[in-house]
């Protein structure tokens, strides 16, 4: 059953690819929309060019280094704004006083659309990856954060009167209870945030960069070489998949406490 | 296993192991709404080696009275005494069984037993050895590395069990633990519980609302009346031979006799605690 569907899946993206490269032929589409015979190609690309230059950049093996870059800052992005996330959440949610204080802050701060920061982070941090760092850190802070801030709130009480009752003092209570169970919290945003650090690091190398794989569109943009920005975005795409496959994997390790919804093993 | 603190030298030296003295806890309205008193003027001696059931129909502070023997409540009035001493803050002296899931579910069934020994700074070989000794004892050798979701309902209770034993304290207080169960295991889980019990004799309040339950578990049943203002209106020494099977004892005459006199004084107040949800309902 998972085999067929694999492969109606494949098939349905090898056709889209095909209907997009025959409708991108000269002459094919009746000359009403453009004069120029040539323009379907120059606006939407060719998927076979697109797919040389992929190749062509594997192969070559000029992709690697831009790969490794857009890699790095993804991580990086994403684990310093896990932990600060987590850290803020935490404090937050088990001091009321702090958080009635700063919670304006903390919505507004969400509110604004982070991408404005990332001239600002150009000036701080300069053109390597660092600045890209921040751009992601923003945004996958306040995922984590939000997630862990309610999780904490909703900490089982009796789970918690439990660990009181076995003598548990505050100190144990924050690590044994409040951080596994914030912990849990941080893992249902995974995908999100990892996702989030993606962005950072692609729309901050769009910006302005050196390197990375969010460089290379913007230099083919600038070229109006349409083939090659699409190749990028392709291997930007598999790449985001192949780091949500990983994420799930990783997921799947760490929350093995969590019952799965169709599990059906009781012993 | 610790000596029990109620005893020098094999000699019994405090009687008294938990006393109620004139508690009363009412709970502050939310929004304007009037206080309720959940319990009022409550006293009750708990003996050393002694166990009691609280009963009394539902929702009339049963549990109020339990969570403030073990420190998680300070009453509105009234003093708690543990051991001959007012209790503050958290009660360290006894074992808290929870009605509803109490395990933590990212630990694994082990871990969850041995959780109250890694809070003490006891060495975790020696938490792990003794963590293995009480699955063993609650019959689940070898689901050591289960997360609780990986258990079933009786066997999570188990582990609950065996996360309090492992403590050995001296006082145990246990809150509906087994209503949750099926009526099978819940009679297994009982007898269970008298063996344990009978080995060392520990100090049990144990709150119910089911009066065969508390008849062939305990030596004391104390009825409390409707809520508010829940107050005991019986006491009843249940004079019943031990070691007792809990699903033959229901049989015998004299269960059957304590049975009849203990329902008759409860029924008045069972039939009040009813009408009043209801009216709390339909009001």
């Amino acid at each position: 059953m998972k085999r067929r569907l694999w492969f109606w899946q494949l098939s349905l993206l090898v056709a889209l690819f095909a209907v997009w490269q025959l409708l991108s032929q000269p002459e094919l589409i009746p000359p009403i929309v453009w004069d120029n015979p040539h323009r379907a190609a120059f606006f939407f690309g060719e998927p076979v060019k697109m797919f040389r230059v992929i190749w062509e950049w594997f192969v070559g093996g000029a992709i690697y280094e831009h790969l490794w870059v857009t890699l790095q800052e993804t991580a990086l992005a994403f684990v310093i704004g896990s932990v600060l996330g987590l850290a803020v959440g935490l404090w937050l949610g088990l001091t009321p006083t702090a958080s009635a204080l700063l919670d304006p802050y903390i919505t507004a701060m969400n509110a604004m659309p982070r991408v404005v920061l990332a001239p600002i982070f150009m000036v701080w941090f300069g053109l390597g990856i660092w600045s890209k760092v921040a751009l992601g850190v923003t945004l996958v802070f306040f995922i984590v954060f939000f997630n862990v801030y309610q999780g904490v709130k909703e900490v089982s009480p009796v789970v918690l009167n439990n660990a009181l009752m076995l003598g548990a003092n505050r100190r144990q209570l924050l690590r044994y209870v409040y951080l596994p169970s914030a912990t849990s919290w941080v893992f249902s945003s995974l995908h999100t945030a990892v996702g989030m650090a993606f962005v950072g690091a692609v729309v901050g190398e769009y910006l302005g960069s050196a390197r990375g794989v969010g460089y290379l569109i913007q230099q083919a943009e600038g070229a109006f070489d349409i083939n090659t920005v699409f190749a990028g975005m392709i291997v930007l795409t598999v790449f985001a998949l192949v780091l949500d496959f990983a994420v799930g994997r990783v997921e799947r390790r760490l929350l093995v406490w969590r019952p799965a919804q169709s599990e059906t093993e009781q012993l | 296993m610790l000596p029990l603190p109620w005893e020098r030298a094999g000699e019994r030296v405090i009687a008294i192991a938990v006393e109620f003295d004139h508690i009363t806890c009412s709970f502050t309205g939310r929004g304007g709404a009037a206080s309720y008193t959940a319990v009022k003027d409550v006293s009750l001696e708990i003996g050393a080696g002694e166990f009691v059931s609280v009963v009394g129909p539902t929702g009339c502070g049963k549990s109020t009275l339990l969570i403030v023997a073990a420190g998680l409540l300070k009453p509105s009035s009234g003093t708690l005494r543990v051991l001959g001493e007012p209790l503050a803050g958290i009660n360290r002296q006894a074992g808290y069984m929870f009605q509803t899931e109490a395990l933590m579910p990212w630990r694994s069934a082990l871990a969850n037993v041995t959780a109250g020994l890694e809070f003490r700074g006891v060495s975790p070989e020696e938490a792990r050895s003794r963590g293995e000794q009480w699955l063993e004892r609650v019959g689940l050798a070898g689901f050591g590395d289960r997360f609780p979701h990986h258990l079933s309902g009786g066997m999570r209770k188990r582990t609950a069990v065996a996360q309090r034993l492992i403590l050995d304290p001296p006082i145990l207080l246990m809150d509906e633990p087994f209503s949750a169960l099926d009526i099978q295991t819940r009679q297994l889980m009982e007898n269970e519980l008298l063996d344990l019990w009978n080995a060392d004799r520990k100090s049990v309040i144990f709150i119910t609302h089911d009066l065969e339950e508390a008849i062939s578990l305990s030596d004391r049943v104390v009825v409390l009346s409707a809520g508010p203002a829940a107050r005991p209106i019986g006491e009843f020494e249940i004079d019943l031979p031990r070691p007792r099977d809990v699903s033959e004892i229901r049989h015998s005459p004299r269960f059957v006799e304590l049975h009849d006199k203990i329902w008759h004084s409860m029924k008045e107040e069972v039939l009040k605690g009813y009408a009043q949800t209801r009216n709390r309902v339909s009001a």
